[in-house]
């Protein structure tokens, strides 16, 4: 049991990190107010959990504009998506474990 | 035993966000519902010109070139129009309350991927039609129909709930069908876009949006 919880990825510890990894697994890009949306939490909230991803290498962000709105957007990248799958795994297996 | 709850929560929550960010889930079932009961309204107004009671045109007097002035000046073709406008505005309007009620956004990412994969094979359909109804092929312009709004609601499935692929394989089935009774285009066209859409959205609002409300 231990060394199930040993693989589960602490930097997935938040539902709201799981949540902006969720979202970003299935689409190519995501901006920032849609993330906002999707996790109903406040900007700031938001912004460092999406600070804390990004250090962790697991997203890339890319600031652009459109019109003269700035429109941040992020992307997984194959680190981001490798951490993820195996987290998933590690659920998967403690859910395992118990039954 | 808690940590088994914490993960299956976690998998919960995953699916969700996966599902509310790429797909577009707010597609309500009182939307069918209405799109087809104006489709059953536009044919049963359709009925009389259709099948020659009364006149096709609205300016009798007006040359008969086939080109997009013969199309405007034809009953059929504002009745058409006016139903389509109907349809989709009552459609949207129960959406709309839909997504406003659950607190999802209704133009995003998913929206806008679902607009275009409907778009597409729409905008390709009705350009093929026009061609139809200038070479004068009337009797194909209902199948048509059928068949290109199958082709985009199977495309769509990708984009909302799944189950709409079945409508899609539904309207091409009787697309093919009425292939074979040219002639009776609109009792088809009814079925189809009447009937079927009615079908679809109680099956949607049984499974959906009765259940959401408890």
């Amino acid at each position: 049991m231990e060394n199930i919880i040993d693989q589960l990825n602490k930097s997935f510890d938040s539902r709201v990190r799981l949540g902006i990894m969720s979202a970003l697994m299935v689409n190519s890009e995501v901006n920032f107010n849609e993330l906002k949306e999707l996790l109903q939490i406040t900007d700031g909230n938001l912004a460092s959990h999406l600070k804390a991803l990004e250090e962790n290498n697991f997203l890339k962000v890319q600031k652009g504009f459109v019109g003269r709105k700035s429109n941040t957007t992020y992307t997984i990248t194959k680190v981001g998506e490798k951490a993820f799958r195996s987290h998933l795994s590690a659920l998967e297996k403690m859910i395992r474990a118990t039954k | 035993m808690l940590e088994q709850e914490h993960s299956l929560e976690a998998i919960q929550d995953i699916k969700r966000m996966m599902e509310r960010s790429s797909r577009f889930i707010s597609l309500s079932g009182y939307s069918g519902i209405s799109a087809g009961i104006c489709a059953l309204v536009g044919a049963w107004l359709a009925h009389p010109y259709v099948f020659g009671y009364r006149h096709q045109l609205i300016n009798t007097q007006a040359s008969l070139s086939s080109g997009p002035g013969l199309l405007l000046n034809m009953w059929l073709f504002w009745i058409a129009a006016g139903t389509f406008v109907a349809a989709l505005l009552s459609a949207f309007f129960f959406t709309y309350f839909k997504s406003k009620k659950e607190g999802i956004p209704i133009w995003g990412n998913a929206a806008r991927r679902l607009m275009v994969n409907v778009g597409l094979p729409l905008l390709v359909g009705a350009i093929f039609l026009f061609k139809l109804f200038q070479f004068g092929t009337f009797g194909l312009i209902a199948p048509g129909c059928l068949l290109f709004y199958g082709l985009a609601l199977i495309n769509a499935g990708k984009y909302t709930l799944a189950e709409i692929r079945y409508l899609g394989l539904c309207e091409i089935i009787l697309g093919i069908a009425s292939l074979g009774m040219v002639g009776y285009g609109l009792y088809f066209w009814a079925i189809g876009f009447g009937v079927l859409h009615i079908a679809y959205g109680l099956y949607m609002w049984n499974k959906y949006d009765r259940t959401s409300r408890n």
